[in-house]
């Protein structure tokens, strides 16, 4: 259908009437009214690179108006700067400020701008570590990484099947609901996870919002997904099973994304002990994947494969938070795996339940109830052991 | 004209009315700020000559030989840069911090008119030994008016003045303080003079500690701007004087050098024999030192935290006629 050019211009009447009184209020009107409040000035060091005998400080302007870069103390000392492209940042400008320092490895930091009006604008770095920059080394050593502590323990958790299915067929039930208690673990442990970056983003960026839109884009993409699955999922096997892997592996690119970050941050050292608890956490996620499969038939191909969409993204993940993170992007990322991991919930749910039971009630039936609470203590459990 | 054209007319004289709003914000945009770009020489020229100029008064000789010294004084607020490219909402007394040094000698009849054309009540507080009316505390001088401080000098030595408006703490950490010196009859031995007012200032105005420490109000100013030029030899005077807020002492430390030391400067005969002396909040001490050898020499804050956030300097000291020193 083809639009009028009247109908066009009726559509951008409204916009024009608002321009026009925006342009108004900045252009004086603003004054007139003696509503002119002195803008705060806000600066975010959104991140911290640390090479060889230099740190360089990635800055942006969140606050309303423009601002300039006047002095940069490092430990509440004065110290000495370049800055490109510029000292004045436009409002959401960015820069980069490169302090010569010859710095101490694993030691903490505390850095502080100070802009034009004197306002103090901090960071702290607990635990100073050379930022990986990106070379075939670092790669591996990171793929690496991102394979222990994810794809391994995802295909080994996989292994569980012959288990699962050598055990009687009533438990049946208690295994699938066992996922479902693990996959509501790791809803709130990326929601809880997102938390820890809000913190770090500039209110103007609205991060909460990131979120919600992750996990909303996240439910209603996998929503679409299992429409293309035999009864939307619910009918179990490999279908459903693939549904839970990608919800998982969702979670696992914004757990990647936090490992990898944490090196580039400085914000934790990460210890071989919470490698380990990272690879004991993540096999239960395994476990997760096969309860649809217990009592269908899955090739040796289909395990790899779900093994390999429930874990591979750990692997990108870490590449992505080692070598260019961003905390806006974590929070939309962090989000999407949570709504991923909320869709895949609602499916097993509705399987839980027979032909016109209501799913609460489903729920509530003993095997399905012990199954949950189960699933949640096992993750509780073993998240005990990531706790750094 | 048909009804569609008429609102055909009204929606483009909204786009043209679009149009020039968003070509007049990107003119808007390119705004020199000239009075802005003044301030870094402002500051230093301020902390340079604060160092050697003394404000002695208009003198008159009343009958019986004494002397009156009038002094005018304003409490006025204005923008000042503390360190480069930090602006500083300060509160002042004659527009920049510190405020001028008041010299007189000991039994001087002292007359200083004073100001406030700032936005709220301020005073001034001399130290020394005067009537209750002349304290500056309980007469608030509301924003407007004048009040005249009137008493005689004594004694001699090296004093202070401040605002005494409450909350005092805000008062003084936003710069309205000065030096009151106050010569002793007979005057000290013949020597190069030099005034240094140790501050810090709360840029983030929290009211908690200062972002910066300076001497005479620019950090780092005599390390960066002006090495203070000094002949080898000859005798040197620091007036050093403690008006740091927040923090409980500050201090003066010389390199490859020691010096004498008159606390408060109500003595001729030095007490100590040091090379750093430290201070409480608004305590003061004359210091005389010679150098010896010649080259650059450090003096700073031996707490090292200020040193490293804008109180440091050094003395360029030569054999010859220093260039651009004081006689």
């Amino acid at each position: 259908m083809k639009m009028s050019a009247r109908t066009i211009l009726l559509g951008i009447l409204p916009l024009a009437v608002v321009a026009a009184m925006a342009a108004w209020f900045l252009l004086g009107g603003g004054l007139r009214l003696g509503l002119s409040a002195p803008p705060i000035e806000k600066l975010a060091i959104e991140r911290i690179v640390f090479r060889p005998q230099e740190i360089v400080l990635h800055v942006r302007n969140v606050g309303p108006g423009e601002l300039t870069v006047a002095q940069v103390f490092v430990n509440e000392a004065i110290w000495d700067f370049s800055i490109s492209p510029g000292r004045r940042l436009d409002r959401l400008g960015t820069a980069k400020i490169s302090l010569p320092y010859d710095w101490v490895n694993a030691e903490p930091y505390r850095f502080a701008v100070v802009s034009g009006t004197g306002l103090r604008h901090e960071r702290e770095v607990e635990a100073a570590t050379a930022t990986p920059a990106p070379s075939p080394r670092t790669f591996a050593v990171f793929g690496l990484l991102g394979l222990y502590v994810g794809v391994i323990p995802v295909l080994l958790g996989l292994l569980w099947l012959p288990f699962l299915r050598a055990a009687p067929r009533g438990w049946l039930d208690f295994w699938l609901s066992f996922t479902m208690g693990l996959l509501a673990f790791l809803a709130i442990d990326t929601l809880s996870e997102s938390g820890e970056v809000l913190e770090r983003v500039p209110d103007t960026l609205n991060g909460m919002m990131l979120v919600a839109f992750g996990v909303a884009f996240a439910f209603l993409a996998l929503n679409a997904v299992s429409r293309w699955l035999p009864s939307g999922g619910a009918a179990g096997g490999m279908g459903l099973a693939l549904l839970i892997a990608i919800g998982i592996g969702l979670h696992n690119l914004g757990e990647g994304l936090a490992i990898g970050a944490a090196y580039t941050l400085g914000e934790a050292a990460l210890g071989s002990f919470l490698i380990v608890g990272f690879m004991l956490h993540n096999t239960t996620e395994g476990l997760a994947i096969l309860s649809p499969l217990i009592e269908k038939s899955a090739s040796a191909r289909d395990l790899i494969l779900l093994g390999v969409v429930g874990g591979a993204p750990t692997l990108i993940g870490t590449w992505a938070g080692a070598f260019t993170y961003s905390d806006p992007l974590s929070l939309l990322f962090l989000g999407a795996g949570a709504g991923a991991i909320l869709q895949v919930l609602w499916v097993l749910a509705r399987s839980r339940s027979a032909k016109g039971e209501p799913v609460m009630e489903a729920l509530a039936r003993p095997a399905n109830a012990a199954g949950i609470v189960a699933g949640f203590a096992a993750m509780y459990g073993t998240s005990l052991l990531v706790a750094g | 004209m048909p009804r569609a054209a008429v609102r055909f007319h009204i929606v483009a004289l909204f786009a043209a009315a679009l149009l020039a709003a968003v070509s007049g914000c990107a003119r808007s945009d390119e705004n020199p700020t000239a009075e802005a770009d003044s301030l870094p020489a402002r500051a230093r020229d301020h902390a340079i000559r604060t160092l050697t100029a003394f404000d002695t008064g208009k003198i008159t000789k009343l009958p019986g030989g004494r002397t009156l010294r009038e002094y005018w004084v304003e409490a006025r607020h204005a923008d000042v840069e503390v360190s480069p490219g930090v602006r500083f909402p300060a509160w002042t007394f004659n527009g920049a911090v510190p405020g001028p040094t008041l010299r007189c000698t000991e039994g001087d009849s002292v007359v200083v008119h004073f100001r406030n054309a700032g936005t709220m009540p301020h005073s001034m507080h001399f130290h020394g030994i005067h009537p209750a009316g002349m304290d500056g505390v309980f007469e608030q001088v509301a924003p407007g008016d004048s009040f005249v401080y009137a008493f005689t000098a004594e004694p001699f030595g090296l004093h202070v003045y401040h605002c005494h408006t409450m909350p005092v703490k805000m008062h003084i950490a936003r710069g309205l303080y000065g030096v009151f010196l106050v010569d002793p009859p007979r005057p000290r031995p013949k020597a190069r003079e030099m005034v240094m007012v140790m501050n810090g200032f709360d840029t983030d105005l929290n009211g908690e500690d200062n972002e910066f420490y300076t001497v005479n109000g620019y950090a780092n100013v005599f390390f960066r701007d002006y090495p203070i030029p000094v002949r080898a030899g000859e005798l040197q005077r620091v007036y050093l004087v403690n008006m740091t807020e927040f923090d409980l002492v500050n201090s003066m430390h010389t390199h490859a050098n020691f010096f004498d030391v008159y606390p408060t400067g109500t003595s001729l005969t030095p007490s100590v024999y040091t090379d750093v002396v430290t201070m409480g909040q608004g305590e003061r001490a004359i210091i005389e030192f010679t150098y010896r050898h010649t080259g650059r020499f450090l003096f700073h804050a031996h707490q090292s935290e200020f040193s490293e956030l804008g109180w440091l300097g050094q003395f360029e000291v030569t054999s010859g006629v220093a260039p651009g020193a004081t006689p």
